[in-house]
């Protein structure tokens, strides 16, 4: 009867007739001892016991045989992620709060420094949280510099401890770390703290710390693994450098630190250690903040030497060797010209690697299944739905060829393939125009094009640029750009921000962007933008400047004026920029004494 | 220029809490290391923020002289049509005739009418040259220009009392007025609400005095006195309109408030004055839209342009401790406008990234935007209270411009971490990314474990965390959420009795740690 049921349902089984088998009693006996059932027939659908023929026309009846046939055969889970980080952790809750079996498979192998952290990823650990909150440790110090002006009088020996904020940064992340775990059992999500490597399709082995290994199987998998920081590979540098896994949660303070390379994870950490009083100094390669717009990289970096960041261009490290050890210890640089064959040493208590990231792709058994991996990056290329090259292997987050690396858009990409997944929705993730914000001293947002971009895309004639720049209390100064296409269509008049681009201080230059991201996807043109009338305190453009007309009646000069007409010292001659970074020194030394 | 004074001593006062503020609340003791006395020099303030003030005063004078206007330091008043007499500083008057005139005279701080109050009460006008530090202060009204000084001068470290006679912030949206006010109470700030004052009595002379106010409650006859060093009075502003001339050519203007109705064109009555400004009715009064407005006037009229100053969707901010900005219409007037089953109201609470450490309120910061349901969720109202409202307001003003919509929003990815943004990542446009379910979801399981009395850990305390459709989590559960998530992680751990007043308590406890008394 229950074989009549199956084939009218057209549903293939397997049937194993016991009294035709050798081991028939045996396997009667197993069954009794799973099922608590001796008779036959003796149903499973989908790895489900279901019970004997009354049960499975009780099921037939009120619908859940149709459900159980229904799901994918035979997986343990729904959809298992490799990567607790923003992007694995939002698609995996969004899965789960859809009713799927979910696991999400985590483990941090040490830096080569020893360094491990909790769930959460990079961002939450490693990346934008503490740095944000170092950065605002920075920037108290700067206003507590400012507060003397404004009448605020304090002993004059402000000092910084380094490991008081570490210790309270690290706790915040902890309590992260903590929150995320909790959320993850709320919504039944399977969270294993076990590295993950594919050995065959659909299955994939768990090693835990210890060494124990699991395997596990599904239906979808999601590969949000991400990157780690690249160590240079020459002599002594795992053995002596740490990277940015390791500097938010060092026990001691730095002190006199190299920072080498340019990305804005460079600049970051620089900026907030020089904010903090330690003698910084950065070694660029090539370029900085490449694939930002140039013109605002120098000017981020500018800034940041008017902070006392010292730069050295053009050098790339060739060996570390340590002097001293010690918490910090003294390291000896050696590094070459990249375009001689000068060479030169430097004495650095620490040195800071921040060249780039590589993605965690190697290791995880990707060429078993036959997922496409870009050989030089290591990346993984998806269609737009975030699909690989093997249709149930998807991928989101930093891991993915061609994306911008932002947890915002990770996070977005992440809840939004599991709706396509699992909640038959069809929206797929915008990668466009994504704001996003380098949180140097002075901080540097930007939203579209760079202008190098948009020449490329718009051609240089069909573009303005505008720049603006207000001088604030004499203390602080910021510029802020954007570049307009004009459009050549007949029909289409309206000039089109392509760019938006500001460099400014304080809490707030994150703010600005954001929201003008959203104009910037709906076509603000520069008439809208300049009719808004800002409320009038706040930092805001006061007078949009073409720079291409500017440059034909006085080139560059409402730019330099407005730059000194506040400042104190009146600076009006001469180069604004030193002066005001020498004055800018003096007064933040007497916050930080030497040593 | 003087409205524009006012902003820039008003703007730098700011930048000047902000650091202290910061450093108050502990972060001071967490990170920065500084002797514990820390106190406020006043006169130091005051003489860095007039030598700024001059230097402004001086550009202007210069940018005038640069474009060859002629700048005469002497009060003009009309005598017959086309024709002004100017009367200077020592009383020598002269006259001068033109084509064409603009009334831009602007506003003066109003006086209450009572005994004593010109005497020993002073105005904004006085407080940003005051040479001493004003002491225990009691400002009088409710104004945008009241709670700013209040909360700078709380800021500071003085005692500062604010009486209300009926409304705060009229005219802003009145739940955000609220959330402004409690935030200044957690600062310390005493709010005295439905009571005027009916006297002002010198006790003691000095630099601050002692002044006795004695204030009537505008609801019954209960009378109540109070010492305070200074008296500021921030009632509202009247246009300087009366004592130039304006009846003799015949302009009119409004009787009761002394502004001047202007036509689509800044034209009054008479076809050849113009006005621009805070003296131009209806208006709202704000120095980018004086700006706007004058510019465009002159283009108008010499430079053959026909742009009109559009008056619509100007953002403005409160610079209160915690700044609140909007743009767009308050509910209560887009209920008026648009009826209320039109609009949807999504809010949520957030809690910057600057803030977790530092451990403070996490159920503070506030925003919510107002959307016309039948034009597509367009947003009409926007109001956020937090740190840097400001400049979050000015991106969304743009965006506002642009027609923006929640789904636009919703589109719109996020800066990481921002202000605003949420606990993976989102930003403020992006918090809308939370639907309805999930949140209240969230509040409830979280209100069921959460721990009471811990310092906040991050997870659990931005509790509404997301745009939350205020309408349909009401439905849900009346106000539950939001209630509750308030107490929830306050370190004093008041899950009962009124959690606004102990919260205030401690932190002037705190803060008097790091200002001494006196």
């Amino acid at each position: 009867m229950v074989k009549e049921l199956f084939s009218s349902l057209g549903v293939d089984c397997n049937i194993l007739e016991l009294d035709q088998v050798d081991d028939g009693a045996s396997v009667q006996e197993v069954l009794s001892e799973i099922t608590n059932q001796r008779t036959v027939p003796n149903i499973f659908v989908n790895k489900v016991h279901v019970g004997g023929c009354d049960r499975t026309f009780q099921a037939h009846q009120s619908g859940l045989l149709q459900k159980l046939l229904q799901e994918d055969p035979a997986y343990d889970y729904d959809l298992i992620v490799i990567g607790g980080g923003s992007g694995g952790l939002s698609c995996a809750q969004e899965a789960a709060a859809l009713g799927r079996r979910v696991m999400v498979l985590d483990l941090v192998v040490p830096s080569p420094q020893g360094t491990s952290w909790g769930l959460g990823g990079t961002c939450v650990n490693v990346g934008c949280i503490p740095k944000q909150l170092m950065h605002q440790a920075a920037l108290l110090g700067q206003a507590l510099a400012d507060s003397r002006r404004f009448g605020w009088e304090c002993a004059q020996q402000v000092k910084h401890n380094w490991e008081t904020m570490t210790e309270a940064i690290q706790k915040h992340v902890g309590s992260l770390n903590w929150s995320y775990q909790r959320a993850l059992r709320e919504k039944a999500v399977a969270y294993v703290n076990s590295y993950g490597e594919f050995v065959e399709h659909h299955k994939i082995k768990a090693t835990n710390g210890k060494g124990q290994e699991t395997c596990y199987t599904a239906a979808k998998f999601v590969i949000a693994t991400g990157e780690r920081p690249r160590y240079l590979g020459i002599r002594g540098d795992k053995e002596y450098c740490i990277t940015s896994d390791d500097l938010f949660s060092l026990p001691y303070c730095p002190g006199a630190t190299l920072v080498v390379g340019a990305s804005s994870v460079a600049l970051e950490c620089a900026g907030f250690l020089a904010g903090l009083g330690l003698e910084v100094t950065v070694m660029v390669r090539s370029q900085l903040l490449r694939g930002f717009d140039q013109e605002m990289a120098e000017k981020v970096a500018s800034s940041m030497q008017q902070l006392g960041v010292r730069f050295l261009r053009k050098f790339v490290p060739v060996e570390v060797q340590q002097l001293e050890k010690g918490s910090p210890g003294k390291l000896k640089v050696v590094a070459k010209s990249t375009e001689g064959t000068e060479m030169i040493e430097g004495l650095y208590n620490t040195v800071l690697l921040a060249i780039g990231r590589d993605s965690c792709t190697k290791k995880i058994g990707l060429e078993k299944i036959g997922v496409k991996v870009n050989e030089k990056t290591g990346k993984i290329p998806v269609n737009d739905v975030e699909q690989s090259s093997v249709p149930y292997v998807y991928a989101v987050g930093d891991v993915v060829e061609g994306k911008p690396e932002l947890t915002p858009v990770a996070v977005q990409a992440g809840r939004l393939l599991a709706r396509r997944l699992f909640g038959g929705r069809l929206e797929k993730c915008d990668y466009i125009n994504a704001p996003t914000v380098v949180f140097t001293p002075l901080e540097y947002g930007c939203c579209g094009y760079a202008e190098e971009k948009a020449v490329e895309v718009y051609r240089k004639e069909n573009l303005e640029g505008e720049s603006v720049s207000e001088a604030e209390h004499g203390e602080s100064r910021e510029s802020s750009e954007s570049v307009l296409c004009r459009s050549t269509g007949a029909t289409d008049r309206a000039r089109r921000t392509c760019r938006s681009t500001t460099l400014c201080s304080g809490l707030s230059s994150g703010q600005w962007p954001a929201e003008t991201a959203t104009p910037v996807t709906r076509r603000l043109s520069a008439a809208n933008s300049t009719m808004c009338s800002p409320p009038w305190r706040s930092r805001s453009p006061r007078g949009w400047t073409s720079r291409r007309r500017a440059a034909e009646a006085k080139p560059l000069l409402s730019l330099s004026l407005s730059r000194c007409r506040f400042c104190e010292d009146g600076v009006l001659s001469g180069k604004p920029g030193d002066s005001v970074g020498a004055r800018r020194r003096d007064s933040s030394s007497a916050v930080h004494p030497p040593g």
